[in-house]
């Protein structure tokens, strides 16, 4: 228990580091794009000069580059995100309203594509070499070549349009008043298609390194001496074989989560799904920097909470791990 | 993303010309009552308040709960017809507008509707805060309110009727004043959830999913609002909403969001119809603009050179796929009171391109090229991206060499309109009924840097000014109507900036979707009488 302790303790002191890196790069790289929240406002409105400076003075985007990231910084440390220009609402009730979205469907998808993949994975890997292994990994290796746009824009076709059995985005039916129990069924439907488009993609990646990772296994002495002891094949796959194979595939999960955020701003608008990747691609558009900044912010937490809980299971899970860096 | 992000097309040319004249769409049926209106909404408007952000993207919500004081109508006298004003008279002076209202209107909240709304409206909101109320009501001065129902606007300077008149459409949205008149007005909750006397009372708003309208029981006109709820489904992406129209998920999709290249395919699914009317009050102007601070780009030589290298006809025909009209000059076609099509023209002509630009003393060199130029087509609408390519090899032709410049919305809006750092771009500006609320702008002189869609390319003709000033204090609607026709002369003959097609948007609607595109504002109008057969 010490060792996971020690190991969440050097974490968190490394993540605020992380954080302000962060928060300074992301401010500043904002600010190297062209045009403002006003610029990206007057879009939609026209307006005379006076209209414009008032907009620049009630936004706060009349005071200096320095001024405003060292409010911003400030602000931050008393835990307040600020308020969202596009908005005129407080960052964190935006970024709540939509964070348990893009949870479920990130949830869900890696859900998908580390179970199914690493279950195919061992299926394949259980004999290298075979008609169902090279079948499964030419089939993955396509799917990961294929863009998730494109194949959330297959499904819609298929199964949202021409069989009509799934709806074509969303999160939930429109106004529909349903709660409890209905509700909850109503969001798994409307889920489908999106979990699938972004599951699918890291699906693969999955299959590819579990069936890798049990081809390598196969060759070890201690597999060797376990077949030699009269295991079943059963026992030596999955105690042996499997369980040394999962091992890359758990430092895999804590990457992939932050690949699947990214993943998640291209579905979500191709879906329809009210989450912190739109959210993102929005506040982009619109030079709400602030926003952006929160969300990134909440963004980099999230990776890097689920980064920490991969590795304390990994120390768990392989004792070598945690040992190492507690006692150095 | 921009509210206009997917605005896009309108009619054939031919269509657009005769629209005006064309009366409303007949399958004249029994309105039936009741139902739900499902349509795709492709962006999110913050502030819902028509009163402070006179724009399609807020009014395509927002015009069905707040309403203005008349609407656009393709058959009613000066084209409109009357909303919460019954009546609008001019002085001859120029010094006042009367307005007579309607009685016995009620606010969403019950309380009644007075001339007191009005005034305050006018002079607290329109005048100060709205982006263009700020130029057309710049001098009013005064409302008087003698009873309920009359409005009297005193204006400090004389300014035209036929300007007041033609702004009501997009200018003259009324709000509450007992809701508005505690605290800041930019601040007020209602911003976000309107208070109106429209037929359609705001339900709720679910960020990046859906806005939700409904009936309005104590609605004035009779047996209006048809329908129990609009829903807006938000849809991002430019193509779900092609696709959520096939399977029924939605039956109405407006300002073009199902993309010209779909509406070919679209046409042929059974059960849905495509509809290019309902915009003639709402059209965009495809036009080049020029940075005269080029030497090159002065010389009006040059500049005619360019005009004769683009084939309009083949710009509509190719990037509008015929939903445009080709342009000649300031004014768009299909506009009913200043437009003149006695201009000087520019028909294509690579020759004549050539000479002129050999006339203006830049020769070809050995390898082909004359002078370089940076072309900065505006990314708000794909059709100014495909035009901005197009021009682009228009110009290589006469040995101009355009390198293209792309840019996201507000990244443009800051290098051409406050950097000046382009020397051709490409805009699209909304003709808005007049040219006095946004037209003459694009090439007055002496604007401030930043404001978007004005002369910032550094033009400056005296002669154009003065006709500018002089039309903007006629009073008389002939005289002024006259000048403004001098002004398209003008423009075409000095080209301040090219004009080169105009264009307004598509709807693709379910066949039951009846009374569409019965206005020339249709889409950002009330909805009051639309309904759901079968």
């Amino acid at each position: 228990m010490t060792r996971a302790l020690t190991l969440i303790r050097r974490r968190l002191v490394g993540s605020i580091f992380v954080l302000l890196i962060v928060i300074i790069g992301t401010f500043l790289l904002l600010e190297a794009a062209p045009g403002d929240a006003v610029d990206a406002y007057i879009v939609s409105t026209g307006g005379d000069a006076g209209m414009i400076e008032l907009l620049r003075h009630r936004w706060g985007l009349d005071q200096s580059e320095l001024t405003r990231l060292a409010n911003y910084i400030w602000a931050l440390l008393h835990l307040d995100l600020g308020q969202s220009v596009t908005f005129s609402r407080p960052i964190r009730d935006v970024i709540l309203e939509r964070l348990p979205t893009t949870l479920l469907l990130m949830v869900s998808a890696t859900a998908l594509s580390f179970g199914l993949g690493s279950a195919l994975g061992i299926y394949a890997g259980a004999k290298p070499g075979s008609l169902r292994d090279r079948f499964l990994s030419i089939g993955s290796l396509a799917l990961y070549a294929v863009p998730g746009f494109w194949l959330g824009l297959v499904l819609i076709v298929v199964f949202a349009v021409d069989l009509r059995w799934l709806p074509i985005g969303g999160i939930e039916s429109l106004a529909s008043e349903k709660t409890g129990f209905a509700r909850a069924a109503d969001i798994a439907v409307h889920l489908v298609l999106p979990v699938s488009a972004l599951g699918f993609i890291y699906f693969a990646l999955y299959l590819r390194m579990m069936r890798a990772g049990m081809a390598e296994a196969w060759r070890q002495d201690f597999v060797l001496a376990a077949r030699a002891r009269g295991l079943s094949r059963r026992r030596v796959v999955f105690a042996h074989v499997a369980r040394n194979a999962l091992l890359p595939l758990i430092t895999m999960l804590g990457l992939q989560s932050a690949q699947m955020l990214g993943g998640s701003v291209v579905i979500e608008s191709v879906f329809a799904v009210p989450g912190l990747g739109r959210l993102a691609q929005e506040a982009v558009a619109s030079r709400d920097t602030p926003l952006l900044l929160g969300i990134i912010l909440t963004s980099a937490v999230l990776v890097i909470a689920i980064n920490l809980a991969v590795d304390i299971a990994y120390a768990f899970l392989d004792p070598r791990v945690g040992a190492s860096e507690a006692g150095a | 993303m921009s509210d206009i992000s997917r605005r896009t097309l309108l009619s054939g040319s031919a269509l657009l010309l005769a629209s005006t004249a064309m009366p409303a769409f007949g399958w004249a049926q029994t309105p039936k009552k009741g139902g739900r209106l499902v349509l795709a909404a492709d962006s999110e408007p913050r502030n819902l308040n028509p009163a402070i952000v006179a724009s399609n993207g807020v009014f395509f919500i927002s015009s069905k709960i707040v309403e203005t004081l008349a609407e656009a109508s393709f058959d009613g006298k000066d084209g409109l017809e009357p909303r919460l004003a019954l009546s609008w008279e001019g002085a001859a002076d120029g010094l006042s507008v009367t307005f007579k209202l309607r009685d016995g209107v009620k606010w969403h909240d019950g309380k009644p509707f007075t001339s007191a709304d009005v005034a305050f409206s006018a002079l607290q909101v329109w005048k100060p805060l709205q982006n263009l109320g700020r130029i057309v009501f710049k001098d009013l001065a005064a409302v008087d309110t003698p009873d309920d129902f009359t409005a009297v606007f005193k204006f400090a300077k004389p300014t035209p009727f036929q300007l007041i008149r033609n702004a009501l459409p997009a200018l003259s949205s009324v709000v509450p004043k007992h809701i508005y008149e505690v605290g800041k007005i930019e601040d007020n909750p209602a911003n976000n959830a309107p208070i109106g006397t429209g037929p359609f009372k705001f339900g709720e708003y679910k960020a990046g999913q859906y806005y939700k309208l409904t009936r309005n029981a104590d609605y004035w006109g009779k047996d209006e609002p048809y329908l129990d709820e609009i829903i807006y489904q938000v849809l991002p992406d430019r193509t779900s909403a092609a696709a959520a129209l096939e399977a029924e998920e939605i039956q109405l999709a407006a300002f073009s969001a199902v993309p010209l290249a779909d509406l070919d395919r679209i046409s042929k699914v059974p059960g849905l119809k495509v509809i290019s009317k309902g915009y003639e009050g709402l059209t965009y102007q495809l036009v080049v603009e020029i940075n005269h601070r080029r030497k090159e780009l002065a010389d009006v030589k040059v500049r005619q050179a360019i005009a004769h290298a683009i084939d309009k006809d083949f710009v509509v025909k190719t990037v509008f796929l015929g939903y445009a009209a080709t342009a000649t000059g300031p004014v768009p076609k299909n506009d009913p009171q200043f437009y003149t099509a006695d201009v000087p023209t520019y028909p294509f002509d690579v020759a004549k391109a050539n000479a002129l630009l050999d006339e203006a003393g830049y020769a070809k060199a050995d390898d082909g090229k004359r002078f370089a130029v940076k072309l900065l087509p505006a990314p708000y609408f794909n059709e100014t991206k495909q035009f901005g390519d197009y021009l682009r090899q228009a110009l290589a032709v006469i040995g101009i060499d355009a390198e293209i410049v792309n840019n996201d919305a507000p990244a443009h809006i800051k290098a051409v309109y406050t950097d000046h750092a382009f020397d051709l771009a490409v805009g699209p500006p909304v003709f808005r009924g007049d040219p006095a609320i946004s037209t003459t702008i694009l090439v007055q002189s002496g604007i401030p840097d930043g404001v978007p869609f004005s002369n910032q390319g550094g033009y400056k003709n005296d002669a154009l000014d003065a006709l500018i000033a002089k039309a903007s204090e006629t009073l008389d609607t002939a005289a002024r109507t006259d000048l403004y026709k001098e002004f398209q002369k003008e423009v075409a003959a000095d080209l301040p900036l090219i004009n080169v097609a105009e264009w307004s948007f598509i709807s693709v609607a379910r066949d039951t979707v009846g009374n569409i595109a019965n206005n020339p504002r249709w889409a950002v109008s009330n909805w009051a009488d639309t309904y759901l057969a079968g």
